[in-house]
Formats: structure tokens, sequence, C-alpha cells
């Protein structure tokens, strides 16, 4: 696919939906248009975090292997979000297992393309910088209400 | 005590006397969630969505919970449970032609005609989506008469789901966008997984003409909130339903008091500028 149509692709995602036209052309140089089947791995936990995807359509689930209990997921992702940041941190090594769901169409963004980019151009590398910022803010706050079990019994829940 | 000896007709005009009621039947949501439903007499049970009974266990005691059923059905009106203390647990254990004692309807409402010709965003976490249902159905008796309906609704897991064949139904048969999460899951879940707030990713409100219903846990309703704030939904347009110890129900004993309110009577349904200032503080 070419610059041109990536582009086109990435204005309609709401993760640089208003990225100057300059930093645009810069990100779609690293960027490719992927598809995963239903049940395959888009990230596996441990390896090397070496790009990061905007998601198109499709649901992909975040997972902690619990050893002999399986898989816990504990977050989903959809269209319109973003999927991974340890692209952008040192050692540059995934967390998460991460498992399509269902079909899942994404922008796949190398990592190793981007923090060059980022390194070159620091007006770019700030921009991405305060894009997945609040990104993780989000995330961080959403994990936080997750982690006080809202709906357990000992929740401070509706009296009843 | 025989419960069945107290004179319906007497008690209802006294707040603080139960009557007697038979229980129809209980059905299990969830392995700890119950919808007990009543044979109640329609004359003295009319309802709107939003309010509550006092229910009372002979010799256990009495605890508030929030009507779940159709407010046009009011011989049949059904209290979704959770079972988490010695008078839900009593509930828990009766069954058909157990009488219990009844008082109510209680409290304030969720208003629905200022909903007319507007969008509906319902945002529900856990057992707060059975207060909300009886909005629902209200909403669905005159469906043309409202926009969009969207019913954002979060669990702990899909096993604490509530009323999961309705939920297919309201998409089906009444044209409710339905989206739903759960806090964890393994993957035979195929649903969204995150905080009820994430659910918002993937609904474009239009936030001017929107009304928004949000019971839950306080915490998740304060979420909730900040989110609904973010997305421009105005807050006089916003209405919550609090909880809290509630005993007399008619706002004699203080029990339920919140800052100059008490939950019971001026409550559980507010519009949020009403109660905005006290969700700040923390000994409230």
């Amino acid at each position: 696919m070419q610059t041109e149509d990536l582009s086109q692709l990435l204005r309609q995602h709401p993760f640089v939906a208003d990225l100057s036209d300059q930093h645009m052309h810069v990100l779609a140089g690293c960027a490719s248009n992927v598809r995963f089947d239903d049940t395959s791995y888009l990230i596996r936990e441990g390896e090397l975090a070496d790009k990061f995807f905007l998601l198109r359509s499709g649901r992909v689930a975040l997972e902690i292997d619990m050893n002999e209990r399986g898989p816990l997921r504990i977050q989903t992702v959809g269209p319109g979000e973003v999927l991974g940041w340890s692209w952008l941190i040192y050692p540059f090594r995934w967390h998460f297992n991460a498992c399509a769901v269902t079909d899942v169409r994404v922008i796949a963004l190398d990592g190793k393309c981007l923090r060059t980019k980022c390194e070159n151009d620091h007006d770019f590398g700030y921009e991405m910088l305060k894009r997945l910022s609040h990104v993780m803010e989000r995330r961080l706050e959403a994990t936080r209400m997750q982690l006080l079990d809202v709906y357990g019994s000992n929740s401070g829940a509706p009296v009843q | 005590m025989n419960l069945q000896v107290l004179d319906n007709q007497r008690v209802a005009a006294d707040p603080m006397l139960p009557r007697a009621v038979p229980i129809r039947r209980i059905t299990w949501e969830t392995d700890d969630t119950f919808t007990l439903f009543l044979d109640l007499d329609g004359s003295t049970s009319q309802f709107k969505p939003g309010q509550f009974n006092m229910l009372y266990v002979p010799g256990v005691g009495e605890a508030a919970i929030s009507i779940s059923s159709d407010p046009t059905k009011p011989r049949a009106v059904a209290h979704t449970i959770h079972r988490v203390g010695t008078v839900t647990t009593a509930l828990a254990q009766m069954k058909h032609g157990d009488f219990i004692g009844v008082r109510g309807p209680f409290g304030s409402s969720w208003p629905i005609d200022e909903a007319r010709s507007k969008d509906v965003c319902i945002v529900a976490g856990g057992i707060g989506l059975a207060p909300l249902r009886p909005l629902l159905y209200s909403l669905f008796h005159h469906r043309n008469e409202y926009g969009r309906i969207v019913l954002l609704y979060g669990a702990r897991s899909p096993l604490d789901l509530l009323y999961r064949v309705e939920l297919e139904e309201w998409v089906d048969h009444h044209n409710v966008e339905v989206l739903v999460t759960v806090d964890r899951s393994d993957s035979s879940w195929k649903g969204h997984i995150g905080v009820v707030t994430n659910l918002f990713t993937y609904v474009k409100l239009d936030a001017r003409a929107t009304l928004a219903y949000v019971c839950g846990p306080e915490t998740m309703m304060k979420f909730t909130l900040a989110e609904l704030d973010r997305r421009g939904v105005p807050q006089e347009q916003t209405y919550l339903s609090m909880e809290r110890n509630m005993k007399c129900a008619i706002g004699f004993c203080g029990h339920c008091q919140y800052g100059p309110y008490f939950i019971c009577k001026d409550g559980p349904v507010f519009r949020l500028p009403q109660v905005q200032h006290l969700l700040e503080k923390k000994e409230l």
C-alpha cells in the first residue's frame, strides 16, 4: 500500500487523525495495513516490542498467563484504540499477550522505525509521546478502577 | 410473628407498617443474585421506576431493595437482590407461598418525560442494572417517543451478568444499543473486558441531546460521571441513584442522611447538580 493511501487510513484513526500533514507523512513511512485472524496473537509476552497497533476493526484481548490456570483476560481494545507502548520504553519487551478475539484489522507501526524518527525529529517525537501519554493515563485510570473490584461483595456496592 | 394477621388495608395508610405479601417465585440470576417476585395487591403497589420497597423478614430484619420490574405491572412486583447480608440471605432462603413484610414504594424516581425526543444513555454497574430496568421498560412502552437508547453495562465477570436473555431481547425488539463489559474473564468470553467507562469509546453520543441515567457502586458512578462530563453531557441532564443505609424510608430516622438530603425521601434518584458537591466529600 502506498504511503498516501496509508495516510488516508491513518487520518480515520482518532489517535492520529489531527496530526499535521508533515508528521503524518513521517508516520505513514513506518506504517503497514495488517489483518489478523480470530485467535491469532498480535503480541507475545517477553518478545521484542518492535511495533504497535492502531485498531481499525475487531477486538483484541490482553492476557496474563496464569500458568496452570491458563490465560486471564484483563482488558480488550477495539476500533479507534491503541495497542502497545512498550516499543517506546526500554527494554522494548512486551509485558502481556494480545490475542485477537475476532478478525482484526490494524495499522501496524514499526517501533524501531518510529523510535529513530522520534530521535531525529523531536517535534514529531514529542507529539507521539503526548498522545501515548494520554492513552497511558486513561489506561492507568481504568486499571485503578478495575483493581478496586467495585462489583465485589465488600466494595461498598448498593446496600441491600 | 405471623404477618398474615395484619390488616393490609389499615397498614397501607401507615408507611411504617409492613403489609403481608406472599412470594410468587424466586429465580436466580447469578450465583449470588436472585429476583424475588411478589403477589401484590395492584391498588397499593403502584410504583415509579427507580423507587424502592422495604422488605421485612420476620425475626431477621428489614432492607431497602430497589424495584426491578415493569411499573405497568404493579401486581407482579419484582426485586433483584444481591445476597450480601443477613436480610438478603434470609430472603434468598424463602420459597413460593412464604410471606414477607413490604413497605413502600418509597423515594424519588427516574424522570422519564424529560427524555422525550431525546437520546438516552443508561450506565449500569453490577446490581445497579436492577433499578434501571423499570426505566427501560417504561421507555419501551413508548419507544417511538425517544431517540437512541444506549445501555452501557459493566459487571465483575460473565457469570455475574444480570438478565442475560433480556439484554439480547432489548437489542432485538426494542432497538437498544447494548454494550456489556466485564472486569475479567477467561478466553470463553468474546465480549468487552475492562471497566464500564471504556465502553464510551465505542458509542458516539450527541451530548447536548442526551439524558444520562447512572446507577452502580459509588466509585463506578464517580468515574462514569467524569466520563460523561468529558464527553459534554450537561450535568443538568445527568441523573444518578444513590444508596445509603436506609431504615425508616420516610426521612424520620436520619440513617441515610446525605448532606442536606435524606436518601430515602429526597432520593434515591438525584439530578447530578443536587449532589455533585457531596460526591467530593469523603465523610458522607
